[in-house]
């Protein structure tokens, strides 16, 4: 922690990256979060935890995800060598699971009998219910009622998994209301439960943790490339919601200073618009679950709801290493709106025969704006962070077709 | 311990403990239901038998908060209300009354967007008193609290049930004012604790500090206003009180006659229980 010159050793041991981060909860909640904090600092440093880790990611999860060469996208775009991390072929089909098999290893290991997590798009709940039937922990999900709504097949599947699905009406009904719900279900029930966040947000340690289970993505690609190229990428891309998946694929690539990083956040309607979720392009700095980070808000400090076709991306807030890592300048932030993503949506399922997940549409769609411009040797890496399956209706939807008179807009 | 500046609040409970009684605070978020009536609340309530008043700034993420508070933030929020328009209202009431204390009590982020020096000297001139800033613990003790306290006004943490002995010397290090004891492990306004919960924790609380400790979350009638004073020097209520506005709402949220006669009437009910209560032999 005391490396100097480095952009990945944070965050110091109050939780901070620079003015960001930190522990912004009530009292009731800080001697739990000073607990798993505790737990935290044991876990990481010791050898049986992270071989259990690694037990269930390569024989439960299916680790390592290849790491493969679009070749036909690369030529279409006529530039860098565009490879995917295809974290989409994980079990259960996004990155998430690798942040839930730790948590709940966490939890298992504080002796919590009981599970708590936020969804939105439904991926993250997904992956929760999965990791709680596996280790058969009973698991609630809070949900925004919106969510609830357009996310049915998500809904059904954390059903069948055996959890509870909490629609959430108050505030707005969305992401950021069930976060808020579900710190009030921990503020209820501290003695047994936890809480699984499915980002690199909220209070110390949950950013560093959360980014420390997902860093198993940019650890293979750093070895999968070695072994393909014979030497490190030269650009990385991945789109922001929270920011997991990206900052699983950065971290271990931050003190490359040779590596070039893009993060890519949704751009919704356009940037110009009121209609978009790109806190860190046009948001500022300020606090919500626990930790300070960019926001989007009025000049009231009141927070407002983000858009985004992808429900994933749809949060006004940011991990709090991100804001740091933009202030500092070492990642480039840049925002794609819902067309382009539609777009290279179906790009990338026609020409690689890969229906990707409309958060890594994202990702891609800026892919295509910038690849061209690079030499024929540059090494590109685009973390395919989940696959579209459940965005098909949506997708029908923004095309002009019926699919069903579920609403999944 | 923080030297203790001298407050509204400090002499307030001064003036309880020779008056042999607890206090009565009483939480209303500012602005609820709209500016006009929430101003009409707030001028009636010392009068009505308020000891001090916390005033919400109205957040859209009340995280700690149970349904009844978050609507009425929500409420207070659609009909336009913002920080500058509570300390607005506080400089109103000043005006009628120079004694009885007010702390705003929220959430930081509408606070560290208002700008914390600007913020302080502007509360500080309306005539605020003290401050309870839900998520600021005091591992997070330089962003308001220190600052507050160097310009002369108090800071008042939280303790909860789950604040343990190994936890309270550094929760009570920075405190003033006065300790605010959350007596249940939840959100505002859900589950109620019994002076008999509550006594033991208040017993810890008072092996590290001499400040007086006022209890909420969760009393909702004059008889748990009283029973809480039995072991604590103040009742704050703020759901049950919330709840009479929302009971008074028409269907677009707006306020029928009589709202604010109808809170007074509630808090001088409140009073009568926490003043039936005489602590020079009891407690």
């Amino acid at each position: 922690m005391t490396k100097h010159n480095t952009y990945s050793a944070g965050a110091d041991e109050d939780g901070h990256f620079g003015i960001y981060g930190g522990r912004y909860v009530a009292e009731t909640l800080m001697p739990l979060i000073l607990a798993v904090e505790n737990e935290w600092n044991k876990a990481k440093s010791d050898p049986d935890f992270w071989k259990e880790f690694h037990y269930y990611m390569k024989h439960y999860v299916g680790r390592p995800s290849p790491l493969y060469f679009a070749e036909r996208l690369t030529e279409k775009f006529g530039g860098a060598k565009v490879y995917f991390k295809r974290d989409e072929l994980n079990h259960t089909g996004a990155h998430k699971i690798n942040n839930t098999i730790g948590q709940i290893l966490m939890a298992k290991r504080m002796g919590k009998t009981r599970i708590i997590a936020e969804t939105g798009a439904g991926q993250h709940g997904v992956a929760t219910a999965t990791v709680c039937a596996l280790f058969g922990l009973p698991c609630i999900v809070y949900m925004g009622a919106t969510d609830v709504e357009r996310q049915s097949p998500n809904v059904f599947r954390m059903n069948l998994l055996g959890a509870e699905v909490r629609p959430v009406t108050s505030g707005t009904g969305t992401l950021k209301d069930a976060m808020n719900e579900a710190l009030r279900d921990w503020v209820s029930n501290v003695d047994d439960t936890f809480y699984i966040i499915g980002t690199v947000a909220g209070p110390h340690p949950y950013p560093t943790m959360v980014r420390d289970f997902q860093s198993v993505i940019g650890d293979e690609v750093r070895e999968q490339m070695q072994e393909a190229e014979g030497r490190l990428p030269n650009t990385l891309v991945a789109c922001l919601g929270g920011g997991s998946n990206a900052m699983g694929l950065f971290h271990p690539f931050l003190d490359d200073e040779t590596v070039e990083i893009i993060g890519v956040e949704a751009g919704g309607k356009g940037i110009d618009t009121d209609e978009h979720c790109a806190s860190l392009t046009l948001g500022k700095p300020g606090v919500l679950h626990g930790n300070r980070t960019y926001l989007l808000q009025t000049d009231d400090g009141q927070i407002l709801d983000g858009h985004s076709i992808s429900a994933g991306l749809d949060y006004p807030g940011i991990g709090p290493e991100h804001s740091w890592l933009k202030d500092r300048g070492r990642v480039n932030y840049v925002s794609v709106t819902d067309n382009e993503a539609l777009n290279a949506f179906q790009l990338c399922t026609k020409a690689e025969g890969i229906i990707p997940a409309l958060e890594p549409s994202h990702a891609l769609a800026h892919v295509a704006k910038i690849a061209g411009s690079y030499p024929k040797d540059h090494l590109l890496v685009l973390n395919m962070c989940g696959r579209g399956d459940k965005d098909i209706f949506a997708v029908a939807k923004h095309l002009g077709l019926d699919m069903g008179d579920t609403d999944q807009g | 311990m923080a030297e203790q500046t001298e407050t509204r609040i400090t002499k307030m409970f001064d003036r309880l403990k020779a008056e042999g009684r607890g206090g009565l605070g009483t939480f209303i978020t500012a602005g609820d239901p709209d500016y006009d009536t929430g101003l009409e609340i707030l001028m009636g309530l010392a009068n009505a038998g308020a000891d001090m008043i916390e005033f919400g700034i109205p957040f859209s993420d009340p995280m700690a908060d149970g349904p009844a508070i978050q609507a009425s933030s929500l409420r207070a929020l659609k009909k336009g209300m913002t920080l500058k328009k509570t300390l607005d209202m506080v400089r109103k009431f000043r005006k009628q009354d120079d004694v009885t204390p007010i702390i705003l009590m929220g959430y930081f982020n509408p606070i560290y967007i208002y700008g914390i020096d600007t913020f302080l000297s502007d509360a500080k001139e309306v005539g605020v008193d003290g401050y309870i800033v839900v998520d600021l613990p005091p591992e997070e003790e330089n962003e308001l609290c220190k600052p507050a306290i160097a310009a002369g006004m108090n800071f008042i943490y939280l303790t909860a049930p789950t604040t343990d002995d190994k936890r309270l010397p550094r929760v009570v290090e920075n405190a003033s004012g006065f300790i605010y004891f959350v007596s249940i492990t939840g959100i505002t306004g859900t589950k109620s604790a019994t002076s008999a919960d509550i006594a033991p924790h208040l017993e810890r609380i008072r092996k590290y500090t001499d400040l007086p400790i006022a209890v909420g979350f969760g009393i909702k009638t004059p008889e748990n206003a009283a029973d809480t004073v039995k072991v604590g020097d103040a009742a704050i209520v703020g759901s049950a009180l919330v709840r009479v506005i929302t009971d008074n709402l028409d269907e677009n949220d707006n306020p029928t006659p009589g709202i604010a006669p109808k809170v007074h009437k509630l808090v001088s009910e409140l009073a009568a229980g926490v003043r039936s209560v005489n602590k020079r032999i009891g407690a």
